[in-house]
């Protein structure tokens, strides 16, 4: 190993997950140079997943919500400052208080932040929250403490729909509102969707959908309710404003790097290109900020908001900037993404979005245990599990192999042949019509992508 | 060359001691069908793929041979760890309920205390004498008190209990013998016995409920609703059977190992934190189930570049994954800081190991205790002698010279 990798000074902007787990791969890959981590938030790394599940049911306080760490870092840790450029010429990160740091290589793992209420006058009514950060939790969890006599969620996705069942799991009244068709249907398509509309109603929500906010309430300061596109108005004393996430990349506007609202793009390695598209060699990015080509959707370029790609880029990254060319890795990880609401675990390989058809391969929606996999042109690229998660494993297989879709019938918990259905998701980019790729061997430093011909 | 297929080599008693290098074979043969129409399994990633595979079959009913089928269809139904989903989940959910988490997180830490109780007073019983035998003397009471204790089997019910499980497990054993067939009906005979047992003493809990697991499946159903009659009592001799015969091994072979790696055992005593790294690679370097017999695939399947039939029945050969060089690196290296260790050792997918929380803390705190009190402990045969068994493999008796410590250790009585 080249001694240089190994020392020199590693910035790491950005300091939750992807940026802890960076910092501790670099340690035991033998980076024993200056460690720098700055994190706008006052807190030590912790970890958001609890803050929308255990933390509003008063299981777990939002501040025991810390991430274990694996092992010391021996870093420099500039928490409460932010980030407010980069130069890349004079290889400096520039902090919003005035100060300067040197970088040999940086890697940016700034992640994303809750998209706030559009309109600023009704989004600072007492009573209207997102949730992002510990300190959102323990606000909502407070609120849901004191008894509201009905919480509006807004937005049906992951989050939105984590809350309201923690609102009912409380007792609480809750009505969800989301313009699309059903809850989940942008991430997870029609069926799984119809299943999440039935199972948010079976749990008392009050659930609408194909309709949208227009606007929230207020009286003195305080939220009273809210108004829909279709007229009706509700009472609600509190609103989660769930509408999804907004990538940090406004702080890099002036970097010459290729970040825009949908990420910070970068190459199989985690290297960040510049606005031109040319690859840089001593900036890297990781996590939820990333948008990075996968060869099992096409070369597409992925941003992921999860929990499992942020650990997984985060340690490609970090052995890649403290390893020579030869050594590098590629970031080939098939995405993968958890939740639990309503009493179930839904669970999820690959991208279900890139898929044009489903169908339910083991269980049935009755039994309320499924797993529905997902195809795109006749290959497997995706499965959900509810409540049956031990099965992923041979999906991801599936998908790591471009296996056909249907897959084989047969399974013991689904003998008859599946029915295949369209997937209505969101139709994946247009694509020109090219060869299929597979994952190739099973060891990180092994794994390789194979192109089968087309056809 | 043997003209003997792979399987009868590995089932051939004279292999007990060291089946190891039939399995390297087995791996450099690929999927390897033997001369009864049964295939064996050998690699790890394949045999990741079939564990996973929900197209491979746990329930012999399945299988094409009719006189496999008929000699699983008398007597009781089988139990959870014979059937597939959804039947399967759901009475594994149900007997999950009592034992671990979500709905009982604390049961197996609790029984911490009392494990180091029962091991030390086992050891204690070795004071005195310069040779013990390991598994008479402490590998086979220890977890079967704790697993007769878990469930809440009064203690007087225990030399029945260990006569039956003896007699189902010689029937598990399908080398071919003489008296199969009257294993087998012996088998069937002791396991309904069992059963009536332990559905007469739930049948006592539920009148008269006492603080233990078969108490609190009577009582504490969930929304689901409570186990049948029968389901309970396949179930509690199924946990009762699992829970007796595995765990002996994994003692035994892991004080086998250590005392023929004194370097090992050495870096154990000074760093006694290694310990549950070291039961891991213990059960990857000498895995108490060493395959899975029991499988068959419910459709055509191909595995390695080989088509099994349906029907056929599928041998899973764990103990051989454990050692496959294209997963672990020099794996046939005891190395009991191993990290990067998904070993086959309890399995994996949705049969995998109900008890391995139990069975991991039964053998790092035995493990322990043995170390720290055992001085100068020397094996006195090297192989020892070897159950019959190709299937659950582990010495019948481990006799070890050594004089034994009072225990010093603070707090751990
Ligand atoms: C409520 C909630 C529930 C979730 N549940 C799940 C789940 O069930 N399953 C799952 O897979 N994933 C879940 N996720 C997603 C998961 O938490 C994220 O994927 C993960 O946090 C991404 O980590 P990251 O380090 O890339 O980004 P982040 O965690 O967003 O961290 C980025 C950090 O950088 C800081 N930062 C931003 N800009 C700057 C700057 N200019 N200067 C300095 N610091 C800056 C931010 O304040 C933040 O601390 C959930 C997320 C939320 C919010
Ligand atoms: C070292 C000790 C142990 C080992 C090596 C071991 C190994 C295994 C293996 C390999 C399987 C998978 C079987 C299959 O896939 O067909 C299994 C299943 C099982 N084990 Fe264990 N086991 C041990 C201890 C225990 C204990 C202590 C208990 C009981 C408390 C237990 C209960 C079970 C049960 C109930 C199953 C069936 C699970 C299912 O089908 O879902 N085991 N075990």
């Amino acid at each position: 190993m080249t001694g240089e990798l190994t020392q020199g000074r590693i910035v790491i902007v950005g300091a939750s997950l992807a940026g802890l787990r960076a910092a501790e791969t670099l340690r035991a890959e033998g980076f024993g140079g200056e460690l720098t981590l700055v994190g706008d938030e006052p807190h030590p790394p912790y970890d958001r997943p609890p803050l929308s599940k255990q933390v509003l049911l008063g299981r777990v306080a939002a501040a025991d919500a810390g991430l274990p760490a694996r092992r010391p870092v021996d870093a420099h840790w500039k928490l409460g400052v932010r980030a407010s450029g980069v130069d890349p010429v004079t290889k400096e990160v520039l902090l919003a208080d005035g100060g300067r740091l040197p970088y040999d290589r940086l890697l940016i793992a700034t992640g994303t932040r809750a998209r706030p209420w559009p309109n600023p006058e009704e989004a600072r009514l007492d009573g209207v929250l997102t949730v992002r950060t510990m300190e959102d939790a323990a606000g909502l969890a407070e609120r849901l403490d004191a008894g509201p006599r009905r919480v509006l969620v807004i937005g049906a996705g992951f989050t939105g729909s984590e809350i309201a069942s923690a609102c009912r799991e409380r007792g609480l009244a809750v009505t969800v509102a989301e313009r699309g068709p059903a809850p989940l249907v942008g991430a997870l398509g029609g069926t799984l969707g119809a299943f999440a509309a039935r199972l948010q109603r079976a749990h008392g929500v009050h659930l609408r959908c194909g309709v949208t906010v227009t606007s929230l309430l207020g009286s003195g300061g305080r939220l009273t309710g809210a108004e829909f596109s279709d007229g009706t108005r509700i009472e609600a004393d509190v609103a989660v404003v769930a509408l999804g996430a907004v990538r940090n990349t406004e702080w890099l506007a002036d970097s010459g790097l290729a970040a825009g609202p949908r990420g910070l793009a970068c190459d199989a390695g985690c290297r960040a290109f510049t606005m031109y598209g040319i690859v840089t060699d001593d900036v890297f990015v990781a996590g939820d900020v990333a948008r990075f080509p996968h060869p099992l959707f096409e070369y597409q370029m992925l941003s992921l908001e999860h929990w499992g790609n942020a650990v997984e880029q985060a340690e490609v990254a970090a052995h890649n900037m403290v390893s020579p060319g030869p050594r590098r890795r590629p970031h080939l990880a098939v995405p993968a993404f958890w939740s639990s609401q309503f009493g179930l675990n839904i669970k999820s390989v690959g991208v279900p979005t890139f898929s044009d058809q489903v169908t339910i391969a083991q269980g049935s929606v009755e039994e309320g245990r499924l797993v529905v996999v997902y195809g795109y042109r006749g290959r497997v690229t995706a499965a959900v599990s509810v409540n049956r998660a031990k099965w992923l494993e041979h999906y991801r297989r599936l998908i790591e192999t471009a296996a056909p879709f249907p897959p084989a019938p047969g399974a013991a918990d689904r003998p008859e042949a599946p029915r295949v259905v369209p997937s209505d998701v969101p139709d994946p980019k247009v694509l020109s019509h090219g060869p299929t790729v597979a994952l190739t061997g099973h060891l990180p430093d092994r794994r390789l992508a194979v192109v089968r011909p087309a056809g | 060359m043997s003209t003997e297929t792979l399987l009868e080599r590995i089932n051939d008693y004279a292999h007990r001691a060291d089946p190891y290098p039939l399995y390297a074979e087995l791996r450099e043969h690929g999927v390897a069908r033997q001369n009864d129409g049964s295939f064996l399994v050998g690699t790890y990633h394949e045999v990741a793929a079939l564990l996973h595979d929900p197209r491979i079959s746990s329930d012999v009913r399945h299988r094409t041979d009719p006189d496999e089928v008929r000699a699983r269809s008398d007597g009781l139904p089988p139990s959870f760890i014979a059937v597939d989903d959804p039947e399967h989940d759901r009475l594994r959910r149900l007997a999950m309920r009592p034992f671990g988490p979500p709905h009982s997180p604390g049961r197996i830490d609790a029984l911490h205390g009392a494990l180091v109780g029962i091991a030390g007073e086992l050891i204690d019983g070795f004071r005195g004498r310069d040779r013990i035998d390991l598994v008479d003397d402490f590998a086979y009471p220890l977890p079967v008190t704790v697993i007769c204790r878990l469930l809440g089997v009064p203690r007087e019910d225990m030399p029945a209990l260990r006569a039956w499980t003896d007699t189902v497990i010689a029937s598990l054993d399908r080398s071919p013998g003489e008296e199969t067939w009257e294993r087998q009906q012996a088998g069937t005979a002791a396991r309904t016995e069992m059963a009536e047992y332990l559905g007469e003493l739930a049948d006592r809990r539920r009148a008269d409920p006492a603080d233990d697991m078969i108490s609190a499946l009577v009582h504490d159903a969930g929304p689901e609703g409570p186990l049948a009659r029968w389901e309970l009592m396949t179930t509690l001799t199924l946990l009762m059977i699992a829970g007796h015969e595995t765990t002996v091994n994994l003692i035994t072979n892991g004080m086998l190992t250590l005392l023929r790696q004194p370097d090992a055992l050495e870096r154990l005593r000074r760093e006694p934190e290694l310990m549950p790294s070291a039961v891991e690679e213990l059960l990857r370097y000498e895995p108490p189930v060493q395959m899975l017999p029991q499988r068959t695939p419910l459709t055509d399947i191909e595995v390695g570049g080989v088509t099994v039939p349906r029907g056929a029945p599928l041998y899973l050969m764990l103990a051989s994954a454990n050692r496959d060089p294209l997963r672990f690196e020099d794996p046939d290296r005891f190395d009991p800081a191993r990290r990067d260790n998904e070993h086959f050792g309890f399995g994996s997918g949705v049969h995998s190991c109900f008890g391995a929380p139990l069975a991991r803390l039964e053998a790092q705190v035995a493990l322990a205790a043995l170390l720290r009190r055992l001085e100068g402990p020397r094996l006195v045969a090297d192989p020892p002698p070897y159950r019959h068994s190709p299937i659950l493999r582990g010495p019948r008796h481990l006799l070890i010279d050594c004089t034994t410590k009072d225990d010093g250790a603070p707090g751990e009585s």
